[in-house]
C-alpha cells in the first residue's frame, strides 16, 4: 500500500466539506463519537443538516466564523492506498494556505459547481495548482443533482475548462461528474450518468499511478547531517545523512561533491536495518564514499555528468506570505533551500501576477500578502538548484523573514 | 525492458519522513530533547531517532513529565528502555511542581493532574534550555492537531498560536527562533493510529503491558472503565468490578480509560482498531471531553 497525499480546493458553496465528509464517512475514517459531536454542535446551531465542515474546521476561531482559515490534514485509507488530504480554505485571502497544500500534494481536486461553471476561484485554484507543479488534477463538477445529471451541462464545464486550462501546462486534467451530497460517482459509480463511462472519483484516486511522478532521472542527494558516531566498534565512521530529492543512487556509482567539484565512489547505503542496493526519493540513507572529501551540511552529491545549477542568482516565482512585510528590491531575507541556509536580497521584481486572470503587472513595485510575482534574487552563498518543474525538491525554496522569523515566501525555481 | 516499480509503502514513506525531521532538527537545533512516555507514539519516535543517526547513538535527551499517576507498568518500560538504549533521561516531576508551589494541586473525585502537567513541562523545557522538543502527537487523533505544524512555534510562554502558524511548505522546516523560544516537533504527525500498531507490528518493537487485555478491578464513570489505584479518588457509587480490558492511550491512571477487550497480540490489537468507530482519545481521555475545544485550550498554553 503507498500513499496519495492530495489537496481539495473550493469553499464551502461548492460542497468541498460535503465532499470530504463523504470520502471519510464512505472510508470508515470518521467515528461515532466524532459524529455524534458534530450532530450535536449542528443541532445546537439550528442546522438543518449534519454539517460535515465540522469535522475539518477544528479551531475555535474558525467555527465562530463558519470559515476554513488554515490547512486541515485528514487521513484516510482504503485497501489500495492510505490517503492525506490536505484541505484547504478556496477563498483568494488564503492563497498562501492554497500554495503550502499543494506544495506536498500529489494530486488536486478543484471543485466546481454545476450550476455555477467555472469561475473566477475555479481559474485561479487551476493557476495554483499548475505552478506548484501538482501532477495530476482532478475537476470534480459537483451538484450534477441540481442540473438534472445533464451530460450537456458537464461537456459546457469540460470544454470552458479545458480551453483556459491549455494556457497553463497542466499535466495530467480529468473530469468528473459528482454530487457530494447524494454520492453519485464517488465512492461507486452513479446509476443517474449512465453518459459518464469514467472511473468514480475514488476509484480515480486509488489507482492514479504517481511513482513516475518523483524525478528517478537525475540523481540528487542533498546533505542534511553527517553521522559520525565516535565509538570504537564504528571508529572510522563517516556517513552522509539525507533524504533522496531525485534519481537512483546504487553502490559502486560515480558520484560528486558539490560544491567542491571533486569526485568518487558510492562505497555503501547504510540503513539501521542493513545497507540497500538502491536509494531513490523519498528514502532517508547514509551514503558512505570510498574517498574522504570535506562534506558538510548543506553540500549536494550529484552524478558528475548530471549536476545541479551551480547559482548565486536565481530567477523564480514567489508567493509573498507575509502579513505585514512587503517584498520588493531590495528586501533581505534568509533563504532555506533543500538543507542549505543562506541570506538572500531581491534584486529585481519583474512582475506581479494577477492570480484570477494570469495578467502581468510589470509596474508592480512590491508583492503583499497572497500575492505571486518573479523576482530575481541573489544569494550570498551558491545553491545547487534544478528547475521547479524539473523537481519539486531541488527547486522549491522558502524565504523567512529576519526580523520576525516568520515563513514569508515560498519560491520556485525558473 | 522490465519496468522497475519504485512505489514505496505508506510505512516506508512515512519512517523516511521522521527521520528526515528528526536529522533536520538534530543539525538545526542546539539542545534538543525527545519527551518519552513510554506510551506507544513516544517508543515509536524512539525507535526512528535510533534510525535516523545509526550507527551513532541518539544525540539528544529524553524528557518525561511524570505526573506521579502513571501507570507503574509504564514508568518501569520507560526506565529500562532509556538504559538499554545508553539515553539520559530527563524526569520532570509535577510532585516537584506543586512542592514548590508553582502549581496548586486539584481536589475532589474528578481531580487530574492533567492540566498541571503544561506548567511542568515548559519549566523542564526552560530549565535544561531545550530549543526543540519532539512530540509523538498525530494530526488525526484530535481536530485541534489536525491544524499544527510539524515545526509548531513556541513564544517565551510556551504558547501556540493557532492562528499565526508558520506556513510549511515541501520538506522544508523553519527553525529560525529567538533565544526563549523553542519549537515542538512532531514527527509523526501524518501517521494515524494504525499506521503506528502496523509500524510496532513490523518492527516488533515491544511495548508496555498494558497495551494488552488484563485482568483488571475498575469502575465506570461516564461510560469510562477506569481503574482502581492510590492516586484515583473513587465515590462509593462507583463500584469496582473485574474486567477483561486493555488500554489505547496510555496517560494519568485518574483520567485514562481502558477499553473491554480480549486483544492479547499486536495482531489482534490491529484487527480491533480497524473495525472500532470510537477514536482513541474519544474512547479513552477524560481530559479531551472538558469541552469541544479542550485540547485547542490547552495546547494554546503549552500543552503537549
Amino acid at each position: 500500500m503507498d500513499i496519495l497525499r492530495f489537496a481539495t480546493a473550493g469553499s464551502v458553496d461548492d460542497g468541498k466539506s460535503t465532499l470530504i465528509g463523504r470520502l471519510l464517512f464512505d472510508s470508515k475514517a470518521i467515528f461515532e463519537d466524532q459524529l455524534e459531536a458534530v450532530e450535536r454542535t449542528s443541532r445546537d446551531r439550528g442546522t438543518e443538516y449534519t454539517d460535515l465542515s465540522l469535522l475539518t474546521d477544528g479551531l475555535r476561531a474558525e467555527r465562530e466564523q463558519g470559515i476554513t482559515i488554515d490547512v486541515a490534514y485528514r487521513y484516510f485509507a482504503t485497501p489500495k492506498r492510505k490517503f492525506i488530504i490536505a484541505d484547504t480554505p478556496g477563498h483568494i485571502q488564503y492563497t498562501r494556505n492554497m500554495v503550502t497544500g499543494a506544495s506536498t500534494a500529489d494530486l488536486a481536486i478543484i471543485l466546481i459547481d454545476a450550476r455555477k461553471g467555472v469561475l473566477e476561484q475555479s481559474r485561479r485554484h487551476a493557476f495554483l495548482t499548475t505552478l506548484l507543479r501538482v501532477p495530476h488534477l482532478v475537476v470534480a463538477i459537483n451538484k450534477m443533482d441540481l442540473v438534472e445529471y445533464a451530460e450537456e451541462r458537464f461537456e459546457e464545464i469540460r470544454e470552458e475548462f479545458t480551453q483556459f486550462a491549455s494556457k497553463l501546462n497542466a499535466s495530467d486534467l480529468s473530469f468528473i461528474p459528482i454530487s457530494a451530497l447524494h454520492g453519485d460517482n464517488v465512492v461507486s459509480r452513479s446509476e443517474n450518468m449512465p453518459w459518464y463511462q469514467g472511473p468514480s472519483l475514488l476509484h480515480h484516486l486509488e489507482h492514479v499511478h504517481i511513482a513516475s511522478d518523483r524525478n528517478m532521472v537525475d540523481v540528487r542527494f542533498p546533505v542534511q547531517y553527517v553521522i559520525r558516531p565516535h565509538k570504537t566498534e564504528f571508529h572510522d565512521y563517516r556517513g552522509y545523512a539525507g533524504q533522496v530529492a531525485g534519481g537512483v543512487l546504487k553502490p559502486g556509482d560515480d558520484v560528486m561533491h558539490l560544491p567542491s567539484g571533486l569526485t568518487t565512489k558510492i562505497a555503501s547505503i547504510d540503513t539501521f536495518d542493513g545497507p540497500v542496493t538502491e536509494a531513490f526519493a523519498p528514502m532517508s540513507v547514509t551514503l558512505r564514499l570510498e574517498d574522504h572529501i570535506d562534506i558538510s551540511r548543506g553540500d549536494m552529491i550529484c552524478r558528475p555528468n548530471n549536476q545541479p545549477r551551480v547559482a548565486q542568482e536565481i530567477e523564480a516565482m514567489v508567493c509573498w506570505m507575509a502579513d505585514i512585510a512587503k517584498l520588493a528590491p531590495r528586501t533581505k531575507l534568509t533563504i532555506k533551500h533543500t538543507t542549505r541556509t543562506a541570506r538572500a536580497l531581491v534584486k529585481d521584481l519583474h512582475y506581479r501576477l494577477d492570480v484570477n486572470t494570469l495578467h502581468r503587472d510589470e509596474t508592480a513595485t512590491s508583492l503583499s500578502l497572497n500575492e505571486i510575482g518573479r523576482v530575481s534574487l541573489r544569494i550570498t552563498q551558491p545553491l545547487f538548484v534544478d528547475d521547479y518543474a524539473r523537481n519539486r525538491l531541488t527547486g522549491g525554496f522558502i524565504l523567512i523573514d529576519e526580523a520576525t522569523n516568520s515563513t514569508v515566501g515560498a519560491g520556485m525555481i525558473l | 525492458m522490465l519496468q522497475h516499480d519504485y512505489t514505496t509503502s505508506q510505512l516506508d514513506v512515512l519512517e523516511a519522513e521522521a527521520i528526515h525531521i528528526m536529522r533536520e532538527v538534530a543539525a538545526e537545533f542546539e539542545r534538543p530533547c525527545l519527551l518519552f512516555s513510554g506510551g506507544k507514539d513516544s517508543i515509536v519516535m524512539l525507535r526512528i531517532a535510533e534510525k535516523a543517526f545509526w550507527p551513532a547513538p541518539i544525540p539528544f535527551p529524553l524528557m518525561h513529565v511524570d505526573t506521579g499517576h502513571n501507570f507503574p507498568e509504564v514508568i518501569e518500560f520507560r526506565d529500562r528502555r532509556s538504559a538499554e538504549l545508553g539515553a539520559r533521561l530527563v524526569v520532570a516531576s509535577v510532585q516537584d511542581s506543586i512542592d514548590a508551589g508553582r502549581v496548586v494541586e486539584e481536589t475532589g473525585r474528578r481531580a487530574s493532574r492533567n492540566r498541571l502537567q503544561t506548567t511542568t513541562l515548559l519549566d523542564g523545557i526552560e530549565d535544561n534550555e531545550f530549543d526543540a522538543v519532539f512530540g509523538g502527537a498525530r494530526r488525526d487523533e484530535e481536530k485541534a492537531r489536525a491544524k499544527e505544524r510539524v515545526f509548531s512555534f513556541r513564544d517565551d510562554f510556551g504558547q501556540w498560536d493557532p492562528k499565526n502558524q508558520r506556513p510549511e511548505l515541501w520538506n522544508l522546516y523553519n527553525a529560525k527562533i529567538r533565544k526563549g523560544e523553542h519549537i515542538r516537533v512532531f514527527p509523526l504527525s501524518n501517521w494515524t493510529e494504525l499506521d503506528v500498531w502496523d509500524y510496532i507490528r513490523r518492527e516488533g518493537i515491544e511495548i508496555p503491558s498494558i497495551y494488552f487485555a488484563h485482568t483488571r478491578r475498575v469502575f465506570e464513570r461516564d461510560g469510562m472503565l477506569l481503574p482502581e489505584g492510590d492516586v484515583v479518588v473513587r465515590g462509593d457509587d462507583e463500584p469496582l468490578f473485574e474486567s477483561t480490558v486493555r488500554y489505547r492511550t496510555v496517560g494519568d491512571m485518574t483520567c485514562t480509560g481502558a477499553v473491554s477487550s480480549t486483544a492479547a497480540t499486536v495482531d489482534e490489537i490491529i484487527a480491533e482498531i480497524a473495525a472500532t468507530r470510537i477514536t482513541e482519545r474519544g474512547a479513552t481521555r477524560a481530559d479531551d471531553r472538558a469541552s469541544e475545544a479542550a485540547m485547542e485550550d490547552r495546547k494554546k498554553e503549552g500543552y503537549f
